[in-house]
Parts: structure tokens; C-alpha cells; sequence
């Protein structure tokens, strides 16, 4: 095609496409306003924190959106082909200087404001009377092991590794701190009491992420993570996998149950008596095994 | 600017047998064609990989021919993910905007009888080529393609098949293609540093090139620092894979209960080291769409650029912090989480270009006369896209967002809109905009515009919902959503269906394209020189252009690249080379 002679079908053009632009933003708007697509409420004062960080994101940025959309949409239509002379205009140092600074100020300051979640949660070490869990990540499912009544836990060894005959952490047999380790495969923590997860892997990189929780974090091989929380409802709820990890890695689930103090002792208790040297990983024996009051006697 | 251009090697006669014009020709035109080619390849194997996975997360019981008993596998599905990504990004993203269009255009938009090293640019494409046969080769080994996305990140792409089916002589391939395509991107992107510097022609200062140049430039500095180090890591991985090394890999993995005979590598090292490349590589593949953008939205708005020299200190500006924000693909990965934030910062900082560009495309279109052609039609969508897909980035550029919303469809919805479509709009605009000085013909304007009615709406279709999904915690890379509860529930799989059935329509919709262009290629209406009255050097000369490009007659550049609706000329557009004289205006 060459050039068309002036203003020939461009109003139709622009008016469809100016539509195309406001129903775009009109969906856009209503749905992330709408509340239909939402996060489980939060279970950590930080989750709430993130949230108020995420509705704040949530209006800077829609209202950039809004305003850029509606603007393209506008001059799109405005200044359609009608026979018109173009205004000639190399551009405009003060709006060059208006905009950037607005976005500085804007995106910057969204940055200063998230930053206290950041810190409290990982430049902050956990209280020394956090509840210490070990999160083992492999091929695909998650063990968390307990100290136990001795509050040390045993060490390990890689050779040792037995899934199948119930030892899927290598404990150590030789070491008298791990007797009393509790592996499970599922994780049990008190309400309203603070808990630090050492998370592991054995073999790729997983990662944990708990929605409630508002945390995510990497489990990397030949590293140890440290993460804490505070959980402050009540409840169970999923932990799911997502660091891409092998052809499983969709169904690398389990369960984070948060119970009250009394629960959490008997639990414990339950626990210690038990001893399982560990449970078979499989789907049915995780679920089962999170509130299994009883089983054959310990070694 | 200096005489050397003139003396270059093309000058002399056109080689006249079919080898040398067609196949291992050394006319960047023709390599340009190539290269266009080359992706134009790869997107269909890309797009055909996108609708098999969209089919599978809609319908995971679906029988699809060609998978053993009808049903695609978990690992399947994961190599589906990551040989799209690569090829997407590699060889559609990469190769079109920058090796493509860079490579037929940057010379001539400059004055310039071909690239600074003719054989050396045939070397890249042929390398890339060979890349290419590599990657897609690793459908066809034993245990298939690697499934470890395209990141790829070790242990699990470094310990062989123990990790999984693909992970073995897929994995190999695939290392040895992005090697590969490493080596050919470096010669590449010193030939375009070397072009644009040496070869530009009399008055064509720095600051009179094209947008276009100036992001082929930028985008070719980025190449060059990242390629290098991605190479690097590439062939430490290999070594790690088949020599016994152990870079990435720490000591006492235990694999199926078998412990692996590795020592003292880092994980981490490996995110670093891709990364470094990687966020760049997103800017490797934006930067040439913008500066398209920025071309085509001042050419059919009849109006200068606003704020070209703004434009270009962003340009520059993405560019150089585009090297120190790879930290926020790392928030949760272990990471000091001090580091975190400065990434936070920087990449927060990273938006300031951005918008500065974004507001002086409507800086351009304001006050314009806008003429709505295809090209111009995928340049708003451009800024409409790129609006949408960068505005997510505030979000995960939070560590404290980021959080929840890491490695969600949030994600996948942010890096879609503002890497893979904005840059495929800006592919398609290019496309659009300069196929008739490529092939002397026009491309059907009916085609063109239904095909951008439906991409633009089918697009959004597909991404944007993926945010929501992204909000309510949906994981990426997940086969299906049967191992989680609150994923298995009809609101998120209502939403599968959606995308699904959007990405069929606006996948079936490029068969328009494809059309188009091969239809176009013989029986399009014969293009004049300068169809879109437009101002730069390429309009100056025949469509197609002759051999060496200006046909001995170089040209001489007395004004800048936007010279539209200028007060007092007699057209409303003032072609580069015009001397004032002849542009009947005193200045």
C-alpha cells in the first residue's frame, strides 16, 4: 500500500482501537480490583505488611497504567488523520525533567517502603528460642526434622541416604544427638510462637513457598538457608515447590499445620514416643502421618 | 563522517553464482534475510511448542498425536517449557530484531556499503545456524529434550540423566547450541560496534543516526560484555557434565540414593553467572523493538521525535543498568539478602528510562497526524504492551513482593508481555514497515491489519489473566494441577481454558503472517523508493537496494533522522541526505 491519500479510514481505525485500549484497562481495573484473584489472607504480622506493600505497589501502578493507557488511547483518537499539519515539536525539556523526576520519586519510593518487610524478615537473625526445624528438600518430597528432647540434632550422612528403608536424611547411626531426631514429612508448628526453618536440599535446588506465609525461599544444595515466621492462625496449609526441579516438581507437596501450644506438645510427645525412623515418602503416608497419634514402638 | 567507508570490501562487482549470492554470501542484506528467516523458523517451532503446552494445562487428559499413549508427560510438558523459552528467546528474539533487521538496515541507515567484516558476519549466521540444527536436534536424541527450563540451572542440568530423561544427551545439545550461539552473538555484536563506528557516512554524527541505530548499538554493547560471560559459564557447565569438573556442583548430593562423585561447586555461581547475561539479554531483546517504536510512531505521526536526545541517554541508560540488576532474579535464591536490596534499588532505577521513553512516544504521537498503517498499528501496540508487561516489574522488583510473587505466573505474565510480545510487536512493525525495501513489494495492507486486530487482542487474552493466577499463588513450570489442592479448583482452571483457547486463535491468526509475507514476496503491489515518505538513508535509494547499497553514489547526511512537518519546507518530510538547498529551507 503507499501512502494513503489524507485521513482516508483512519477515524474507524482510531476509534476501534482507542476502544480496544479502554476495554483493555476497564477489564484490567475491574478484575484486579475485583477481589476474584486473591492471595489466602496472611498468617504473619510480616504477610500483612507485604500486603499493605502490595496494595500500595497496586495503586502507583495502576494509576500509571490507567493514565499511560487512557493517554495512548486518547492521542490515538485525537490525533488521527484528518488533513491536518503535524505540530512541529523536537520535545520539551521541563516535561523530560517532570516525568523523570515523578518516576523517581514514585518507583524509589515504593522501593524505600517495601524495604522494612524485606529487613524484618532477613536481616533480622531468629530469637534464640525460636523453634529450630530442618527443611530437607529432594527429588520429590519434603522431610523436616525435630531436635528432639536433647534439642541437638544429629549429624548426617550422605551415604547413609535410605528412602526406601526409612532413613531419607542419612542419619547417622553413629551419633548418639540424632536417637532422638524426628523426621517427618510433613511440618507442625505452634501458634503465636517464632520458628526458624534451616531449609536443605539433597540434590537439585527446590524451593518452599507457603502462601499464608508470604515466604518463598530457595533450598539449595552444599547450603544451609535460614528463614523464620511467626505464624498467628490456626490451621493447615500447603507448601508446594517452586523452583523448578525435575519432572515431579508439581507434585512436590506437603503440609504446614499450624496448631495450638497443647497440640504442638502432644505432638512432640506423640512423636518422641513413636520414633519413627522415618516414614515412607509417598502421598498417602504424608498425609497420614501428620496426625498419627500412634505407631510401632521406636527402635 | 570518514572516507574509509567508501573503500570498504563490498565495492565491486555482485557475486553472480547462486552459492556465493544466496547460501554463504557475504552482503548483509542477504545475511539480513537470513537471519529474518532463521526466525521466522523458529517462531513457528516455538509457537507449535506454546500451543501443545496451552492444550495440556487446559485439557491434561487430552490425547495429543504424536505422544506415546496420547498423553503428554510431566517430562514432556517440561521440556515443552524449556525448548520454547530457549528458541523463543535465542532464536526468535535475539536473531530477528538485532541480527535480522540490524543487519540489513544498520548499514544502510548509516551510509555504509555493508558490515565493518563481511565474512565474519557470514560466520555468525552460519554458527548460528549450526546452533540452531543443535537445538532442535536435542528433540531427537535419546531420552529426549532437557527439561530443566532456560535457565538451566545445575545440579539438575549437571549431573546427566540421573536428574531426569533429558538431562543427558538432550542437556549436551543444548549446551552446546547456546555455546554455540554465544560465539556467533559475539562476532555479531563486534561487527555492529565496529560498523556504526567506523563506517558512518559523512555528517552522520552520533547524534543525526536513527533510533534504530542507536539501539542496534546499545543492543550490540550488551551482546558483547553478556554473550562472553554466558559462554563461559556454558562451557564450565559441559566440563562439569562430561569432564568431571565441579563447578556448580557441591560436594555429597545424594540422587535416587546414590550419592554423586562431585565436590565443592557453587549453585549460586551458575544464577550469577546466567544472569549477569540474562537480564541483558532481556534489553537485547527490547532495546531494537523501542528503537523501531520510536521510527515507525515519528514516521506516521508526522512529528520528530520527542525528545530524541532524551531517547537516546535512556537508551544508553538501560543499557548500562541493565548490567546491575540480574541480582532480582535472585531474591529467594539464597542470596545476602543485602544484595537483595541494592538489586531492589537498582532495578526500581532501571524503570526511570523506561518511563521516560514511554512518555516521549506519546510525546511523539501528541499533536501528530497520525496515519494508521500496519507498521504504525504494531507500534502502538508496542507502547500499549510494553506499558502493561513493564509496570509488573515494580512489583517483583520489591524483595518483599517478590516473595510471594516469585516464580508465579505473575512472572511469566510480566516477562511475556514485555519481552516476548512487545518485542514480537516490534518484530512484526519492522517487518510491516520495511518489507517493501527489503523485497521491493508491499505487503497486503487487509492481511496485515486483521492480523494485528487479532494478535493485539489475543495476546492480552493469553497474558494478562496469567497475573491473576499469578496473585492467587499459581507455581510456573508445573506439569498440572493435580498435586495441589488450591491450584486443582474450576475458577483457575476456567482460567486455563480461557488462555488456551486465545493462544489457539492467535497462533492459528499468524498463519495470516506467514501468508502474507511468502504471498506478498511474489504477487504484493510493486513498492515505489519511499513508500512511507519517510526520512532516512534506506528511502533515499530502490527498493530493493542494489548490491552495494547506494550504487556507488554515497551519500552525505546534513540534518537529523526525524525531519517530519518542519516549518517552512515544502513537504512534510526532509529526507536525511537533502542539502538545505534542496530542501528549500535556509538553516
Amino acid at each position: 500500500m503507499e501512502m494513503k491519500t489524507p485521513g482516508k479510514g483512519s477515524t474507524g481505525t482510531a476509534l476501534l482501537l482507542a476502544l480496544l485500549i479502554v476495554v483493555l484497562v476497564g477489564w484490567t481495573v475491574y478484575t484486579f480490583g475485583a477481589g476474584k484473584y486473591q492471595p489466602p489472607a496472611p498468617i504473619t504480622q510480616i504477610g500483612q505488611e507485604i500486603d499493605v506493600q502490595y496494595q500500595r505497589t497496586l495503586w502507583v501502578t495502576g494509576i500509571v497504567f490507567v493514565l499511560s493507557q487512557l493517554g495512548l488511547a486518547w492521542a490515538i483518537f485525537r490525533f488521527r488523520d484528518r488533513g491536518q499539519r503535524a505540530t512541529f515539536s523536537r520535545g520539551n525539556n521541563t516535561l523530560e525533567a517532570l516525568w523523570t523526576t515523578a518516576t523517581i520519586v514514585l518507583f524509589l519510593g515504593l522501593g524505600v517502603m517495601a524495604r522494612h518487610a524485606w529487613a524484618a524478615t532477613h536481616f533480622v537473625e531468629a530469637d534464640s528460642d525460636a523453634i529450630r526445624v530442618e527443611v530437607t528438600g529432594n527429588q520429590f518430597v519434603w522431610n523436616f526434622r525435630y531436635a528432639g528432647p536433647d534439642g541437638k540434632f544429629g549429624r548426617l550422612d550422605n551415604k547413609q541416604v535410605a528412602s526406601s528403608s526409612g532413613n531419607p536424611l542419612g542419619l547417622d547411626a553413629a551419633d548418639a544427638a540424632g536417637k532422638d531426631d524426628i523426621v517427618v514429612p510433613t511440618l507442625t508448628v505452634p501458634v503465636d510462637h517464632q520458628v526458624e526453618l534451616l531449609l536443605r536440599s539433597q540434590d537439585v535446588i527446590h524451593s518452599f513457598f507457603v502462601r499464608e506465609l508470604r515466604l518463598k525461599q530457595d533450598a539449595v544444595p552444599g547450603m544451609v538457608i535460614p528463614i523464620h515466621f511467626t505464624a498467628t492462625q490456626i490451621g493447615r496449609y500447603e507448601i508446594v515447590c517452586t523452583q523448578l526441579c525435575g519432572l515431579g516438581h508439581y507434585r512436590m507437596r506437603s503440609f504446614l499445620d499450624v496448631v495450638s501450644d497443647a497440640d504442638y506438645q502432644k505432638f512432640l510427645k506423640d512423636q518422641e514416643q513413636a520414633l519413627l525412623p522415618a516414614p515412607a515418602a509417598t502421598a498417602a503416608a504424608q498425609d497420614a502421618a501428620a496426625t498419627a497419634t500412634s505407631g510401632v514402638a521406636a527402635k | 563522517m570518514s572516507s574509509q567507508a567508501h573503500a570498504a570490501p563490498h565495492v565491486g562487482a555482485a557475486p553472480t553464482g547462486f552459492v556465493r549470492k544466496y547460501i554463504f554470501s557475504v552482503d548483509h542484506k542477504v545475511i539480513g534475510i537470513q537471519y529474518y528467516l532463521l526466525a521466522l523458523t523458529a517462531v513457528a517451532v516455538g509457537i507449535f511448542l506454546s500451543v501443545l503446552m496451552r492444550l495440556h494445562l487446559a485439557w491434561p487428559t487430552l490425547h495429543l498425536p504424536g505422544f506415546v499413549g496420547g498423553l503428554m508427560t510431566p517430562e514432556q510438558y517440561l521440556s515443552l517449557v524449556t525448548m520454547h523459552g530457549t528458541i523463543m528467546i535465542f532464536f526468535v528474539l535475539t536473531t530477528a530484531p538485532q541480527s535480522g533487521f540490524g543487519n540489513y538496515f544498520l548499514p544502510i541507515q548509516i551510509g555504509a556499503p555493508d558490515m565493518a567484516f563481511p565474512v565474519i558476519n557470514m560466520m555468525s549466521f552460519w554458527v548460528t545456524f549450526v546452533a540452531f540444527v543443535f537445538m532442535v536436534g536435542a528433540f531427537f536424541v535419546p531420552g529426549g529434550a532437557p527439561l530443566g527450563g532456560w535457565t538451566n540451572y545445575p545440579p539438575l542440568s549437571g549431573l546427566g540423566e540421573v536428574t531426569g530423561p533429558g538431562e543427558g544427551m538432550g542437556e549436551t545439545f543444548w549446551l552446546i547450541s547456546i555455546s554455540l550461539f554465544c560465539l556467533a552473538s559475539l562476532m555479531g555484536a563486534l561487527n555492529f560496534i565496529a560498523t556504526t563506528i567506523d563506517l558512518r557516512a559523512p555528517g552522520m554524527s552520533l547524534m543525526r543516526m536513527p533510533l534504530t541505530v542507536w539501539a542496534w548499538l546499545v543492543t550490540a554493547i550488551l551482546g558483547l560484555l553478556a554473550f562472553g560471560v554466558l559462554l563461559a559459564a556454558g562451557i564450565l557447565l559441559l566440563l562439569d557434565r562430561g569432564a568431571g569438573t565441579s563447578f556448580f556442583i557441591p560436594a555429597g548430593l545424594v540422587v535416587s540414593d546414590t550419592v554423586q562423585n562431585h565436590s565443592g561447586g557453587s549453585p549460586l555461581l551458575w544464577q550469577h553467572l546466567f544472569w549477569f547475561f540474562g537480564h541483558p539479554e532481556v534489553y537485547i531483546a527490547i532495546l531494537p523493538g523501542m528503537g523501531v517504536a520510536s521510527h515507525v510512531l515519528s514516521t506516521f505521526s508526522r512529528k520528530p521525535v520527542f525528545g530524541y536526545k532524551a531517547m537516546v541517554y535512556a537508551l544508553c541508560g538501560i543499557g548500562f543498568l541493565g548490567f546491575m540488576v540480574w541480582g532480582h532474579h535472585m531474591f529467594v535464591s539464597g542470596m545476602s539478602p543485602y544484595s537483595g536490596l541494592a538489586f531492589s534499588f537498582l532495578t526500581l532505577a532501571i524503570g526511570v528510562p523506561s518511563a521516560i521513553k514511554t512518555f516521549n512516544w506519546l510525546g511523539t504521537l501528541w499533536g501528530g497526524r497520525i496515519q494508521f498503517t500496519t507498521p504504525m498499528l504494531y507500534a502502538l501496540g508496542f507502547v500499549s504492551l510494553f506499558v502493561s508487561g513493564g509496570l509488573s516489574g515494580i512489583f517483583l522488583a520489591q524483595p518483599a513482593v517478590d516473595l510471594y510473587l516469585h516464580d508465579t505466573y505473575f512472572v511469566v505474565a510480566h516477562f511475556h508481555l514485555i519481552m516476548g510480545v512487545a518485542a514480537i510487536f516490534g518484530i512484526f512493525s519492522a517487518t510491516y514497515f520495511w518489507f517493501p525495501k527489503m523485497f521491493g513489494r508491499m505487503m497486503n495492507d487487509t492481511l496485515g491489519r486483521l492480523h494485528f486486530w487479532i494478535t493485539f487482542i489475543g495476546v492480552y487474552c493469553i497474558f494478562m489473566p496469567m497475573h491473576f493466577i499469578g496473585i492467587v499463588g499459581h507455581p510456573r513450570r508445573y506439569a498440572d494441577s493435580t498435586g495441589v489442592n488450591y491450584l486443582a479448583t474450576p475458577l483457575l482452571h476456567h482460567v486455563h481454558v480461557f488462555m488456551t483457547v486465545a493462544a489457539i486463535v492467535t497462533a492459528i491468526a499468524q498463519l495470516l503472517f506467514f501468508f502474507n509475507f511468502f504471498w506478498s514476496l511474489k504477487f504484493g503491489a510493486k513498492a515505489s523508493q519511499n513508500p512511507w515518505l519517510a526520512t532516512t538513508l534506506e528511502w533515499t535509494i530502490p527498493s530493493p537496494p542494489p548490491h552495494d547499497n547506494f550504487g556507488g553514489n554515497y551519500p552525505s547526511v546534513y540534518r537529523g533522522p526525524y525531519e517530519f512537518s518542519v516549518p517552512g519546507a515544502q513537504d512534510d518530510f526532509i529526507p536525511q541526505n537533502l542539502t538545505p538547498a534542496q530542501a528549500g529551507q535556509a538553516r
